[in-house]
């Protein structure tokens, strides 16, 4: 294992250098692939030999002198790279977060006190299932992003052609992600987030036009101040206790002391501006108009995760304090909130964003309750939400490619249209927020887990926040099954977008039915090494009751479906008062003319659109994170 | 052994108590809008009717999505008579509801459209009330339990614990039975009674089917309204009855002394009412319990 480690973390950094340098696109796509595939080959050598040890946890490296010097070496790269971006596009104060958090973290190292010895790898249950959805998840985009980028530039000649750096950026942050998760010293999991809010930054850039500008500084101004909040709650940590371990902070955490209440608070704080919880949200929705592969791998499946990670880890310590209580009504008020604005939204990537954005916030929520029960549910929505949504945007993008759009009312009937992407797009969407669908049951525990814990304000913007959700998914729905007139659309999608796609549909199904499995193999344990204890939100009886469920659901529509197949139905047009013109889709207007007809859903635009309810919401966020920081704080130093 | 009983009573006796509740129901109303009505037994003669005739559709898929609505609904009976666990049977009852609005949208016709959408907004209207009722049960003491079989065994009624619950409970129920003034996505249009919004694309054995689906749905509703009110005295049962008719007649006298409301009331009535009725009464359980 102690090779894997360092390969896993390296090897991406390595292709990504590759990337860079090959620019015949053949041969980079033909690597690529390759390296995706030695990717996930490695994120199961490694679950396969941890698993074999018996899943215990792992902690390795001590003496670590050489990575620490890169590592020192890499910050000042970074530091030096941003401010000299920031000047270039005259963004001058934003290179104080940047450079401020460098300067605090080198002083730490070279002027600090003497730190605790640790060991600087930690290989645990928590960190294998994220390397398993960074390396499954990463990998699958990558095969996608290798098609779909050809596409995009044949579509799209107004842009350069820059896809080797577009592939360059996409191998670092793998390899970042896996810094991240595998990292048990904050010193390198400062690091590794620093190149994450980087690359996303570099990502959403990417097309260089003014908007694409303007989106990808407001992402990189708002995970460095939580980049600097993350920084200075380690040098607060490593002052008072002469220690950076995160393990030891939790730990430690758990018995409330000054020493770790800042440090949790502020390290909490971080991992808001990373998930993008209001008023942090907007980052999430300006990283849409980079390319599609970039919006699926950064911005929905992997990397908001690494601040739910980060809220994991810290939970046991999070449970009953304020910065407990913070971080969940942060969760489920942007669980709420951006439900409702997501209603509004008739772009597809826009309402995937919005959705995630909220289902986010109900992990967040999960995790700062901080008890086993809601990390249960939380650990499960993480592990449906990559799958889905993953899908849902590689989905959508493939969508766009072929039809030249992302409305979804311009995508009316498209399940008769484009079979497959409308067919994929129907699981994921149904997988978001039906029963019985791993996303559903994860709520449902959540739901169960608030009330346990008897906390009034979460059930309830669950219960509303669900009504909402339900809401602008089944209108997708709609729009995708209504039948429709319009003429077949060609799909050019590739070969390899196709294959990402079906893995990721059949992954899908298949986590449906293994839940229950995968609930006592795997996420208990999980509990167990967090917590001490382990306890599942939905007791396991009920689990197997809701197998019955799954395969009732299943079953009933496809029995249903052929059942009726061959009965003789007799085919009506529909009723129109009368003037419909017998095809369903013109109708006689009162001048005797033939009109088309158009059907739309409802939007809501005026009560709960962005314009309208972003800016507030984002005010009460921000005064409740303001005014619970200070009494945390305040709390603390008193 | 009494949980298999209940189930296959539920699975017989459901559709004839639901059909006689309808057809009283249209007697009840004629009376008080001074008609003589229909005979009480006009729902059945109706759906025989139905069924009888051939098979009409605007698009084929709509069968199969209105027997896939019918199971599901019936499925969560089952459940809920079996002594399953009642928010699971919710949840699934709003996926057996998505069948029925994905069959009027699959027809792309305007008045279904339009019946859909508002269809859609009134579940977003009512689901917290329901989910919040699920929660209501579990935090009553004494168990803390979601299982309706354990549900039924309480020393007191859970109405004593229960009665915001109980009051957001009833006020959704006139959304779900589709009464006035929140009938909105069957809503009559143009005084026309065969143009009825999400329901106008169902021809012949399919509307037979919906019709069916909804006597299911009125009893097994009625059983959670009867929830608040049994507990292990087998005289509660009979007290339930009363309580479970006493709100079905409320109901119809909601249904027949109030003028349609507009959408953004609906939505907006609802969720003010959830909140300060289970809203409050949540609160008060977590403090107090």
């Amino acid at each position: 294992m102690s090779f894997v480690v360092p390969f896993l973390i390296c090897f991406p950094f390595l292709v990504s250098i590759l990337m860079f340098c090959i620019r015949v696109n053949k041969v980079r796509n033909a690597i690529a692939y390759a390296s995706a595939v030695v990717i996930m080959v490695a994120v199961g050598v490694l679950a396969a030999l941890w698993g074999l040890d018996g899943g215990e946890t792992v902690l390795l490296y001590q003496n670590t002198e050489v990575a620490d010097h890169v590592i020192s070496v890499a910050e000042i790269v970074l530091m030096v790279a941003v401010t000299y971006l920031c000047f270039k596009y005259k963004r001058y104060w934003i290179s104080l977060l940047m450079i401020f958090p460098t300067l605090l973290l080198l002083w730490l190292e070279f002027f600090g006190p003497e730190l605790a010895p640790l060991n600087h790898v930690r290989i645990d249950h928590l960190a294998i299932l994220m390397c398993i959805i960074i390396g499954l998840i990463g990998g699958l985009i990558i095969v996608y992003a290798v098609g779909y980028m050809h596409g995009y530039h044949h579509h799209h000649l107004e842009f350069q052609d820059r896809r080797y750096y577009f592939f360059m950026l996409l191998f670092a942050f793998l390899g970042a992600m896996f810094g991240f998760v595998l990292s048990a010293s904050l010193l390198w999991i400062d690091l590794f987030w620093e190149i994450t809010s980087i690359c996303s930054f570099l990502l959403i850039g990417y097309t260089k036009t003014d908007e694409a500008v303007e989106n990808s500084f407001r992402a990189l101004w708002m995970n460095l101040l939580g980049g600097t909040a993350l920084a200075c709650g380690i040098v607060y940590f490593a002052l008072a206790q002469h220690d950076v371990s995160i393990i030891n902070l939790v730990e430690k955490g758990v018995f409330e002391n000054s020493a770790t209440v800042i440090p949790i608070a502020l390290i909490a704080f971080a991992a808001l501006t990373k998930s993008a919880q209001l008023p942090f949200s907007k980052w999430l929705m300006g990283a849409m108009v980079a390319p599609t592969p970039s919006s699926a791998l950064l911005h929905s499946a992997t990397m908001v995760k690494a601040g739910i990670y980060i809220l994991f880890r810290l939970s046991p310590a999070m449970a009953d304090t304020l910065t407990g209580s913070m971080i969940t009504f942060i969760g489920g008020f942007t669980f709420f909130m951006a439900s409702l604005m997501a209603m509004a939204q008739s772009d597809g990537k826009k309402v995937l964003a919005l959705s995630t954005v909220s289902n986010l916030g109900l992990m967040v929520a999960c995790a700062g309750v901080g008890q086993a029960e809601t990390v249960w549910a939380g650990v499960f929505l993480m592990i449906f939400h990559a799958i889905s949504k993953s899908m849902l945007f590689q989905d959508m993008g493939a969508i766009e490619n072929s039809t030249h759009t992302r409305d979804i009312e311009d995508l009316n009937g498209l399940i008769y249209r484009l079979p497959m992407l409308g067919r994929i797009m129907f699981i994921g969407i149904a997988g978001m927020y039906l029963a019985p669908f791993g996303m559903l049951v994860s709520k449902w525990a959540a739901l169960r887990a608030s009330v346990n814990e008897h906390n009034i304000i979460l059930a309830l913007l669950i219960c509303f926040g669900s009504a909402t959700t339900m809401f602008y998914w089944t209108k997708w729905l709609n729009r995708l099954l209504s039948s429709t007139t319009e003429p077949k659309i060609k799909d050019i999608t590739k070969k390899n977008e196709q294959i990402s796609l079906i893995i990721h549909a059949v992954l899908m199904i298949a986590l449906c039915v293994l839940f229950p499995v995968l609930s006592t193999t795997y996420v208990e344990p999980l509990l167990l090494e967090t917590f001490g204890y382990s306890s599942a939100a939905l007791p396991s009886k009920l689990l197997y009751v809701l197998i019955v469920v799954i395969v009732v659901i299943f079953a009933v529509p496809l029995i249903a479906h052929s059942a009726t197949k061959n009965i003789p139905a007799n085919q009506k047009i529909s009723y129109m008062s009368g003037v419909n013109r017998g095809d369903n889709r013109d109708f006689t207007d009162s001048l005797g003319d033939p009109k088309e007809l158009q059907l739309s859903n409802w939007y809501f635009k005026n009560y709960v659109g962005q314009r309208k309810l972003m800016e507030p919401s984002s005010l009460v966020a921000a005064a409740v994170i303001i005014v619970m920081l200070a009494m945390i704080i305040g709390g603390a130093l008193r | 052994m009494s949980s298999v009983i209940a189930i296959v009573c539920f699975l017989v006796l459901a559709p004839f108590l639901g059909g006689l509740l309808d057809g009283l129901d249209r007697k009840i109303s004629a009376r008080m809008q001074g008609r003589i009505g229909p005979p009480v037994l006009q729902p059945f003669y109706d759906v025989r009717k139905l069924f009888n005739k051939q098979t009409i559709v605007v698009n084929k898929a709509q069968t199969f999505l209105m027997l896939t609505y019918m199971a599901v609904q019936i499925f969560v009976g089952v459940l809920f008579f079996a002594g399953s666990d009642i928010l699971m049977c919710f949840f699934l009852l709003s996926t057996g509801a998505t069948f029925l609005v994905f069959a009027g949208s699959v027809t792309h016709s305007p008045l279904s459209t339009l019946g859909t959408n508002r269809e859609l907004l009134q579940m977003m209207a009512y689901e917290p009330a329901v989910l919040l009722t699920c929660l209501g049960f579990y935090l009553a003491p004494p168990d803390h339990t979601f299982s309706v079989s354990e549900l039924i065994q309480t020393p007191v009624s859970l109405i004593l614990y229960l009665p915001g619950f109980f009051v957001a409970f009833v006020f959704i129920l006139t959304i779900k039975m589709r009464k006035s003034p929140f009938d909105l996505a069957t809503a009559h249009h143009a005084h026309q009674e065969v143009v009825k919004g999400i329901t106008t694309e169902l021809g012949a054995k399919n509307f037979a089917i919906y019709t069916i689906t909804e006597w299911y749905e009125k009893v097994f509703l009625l059983a959670v309204v009867a929830l608040f009110i049994v507990n292990d005295n087998p005289l509660s049962y009979i007290a339930a009855v009363i309580v479970a008719l006493a709100v079905w007649f409320l109901e119809i006298l909601i249904d027949n002394t109030c003028a349609r409301v507009k959408w953004d009331v609906l939505l907006k009535v609802t969720w003010v009412v959830t909140l300060l009725a289970a809203g409050v009464n949540m609160l008060i359980l977590m403090l107090v319990f």
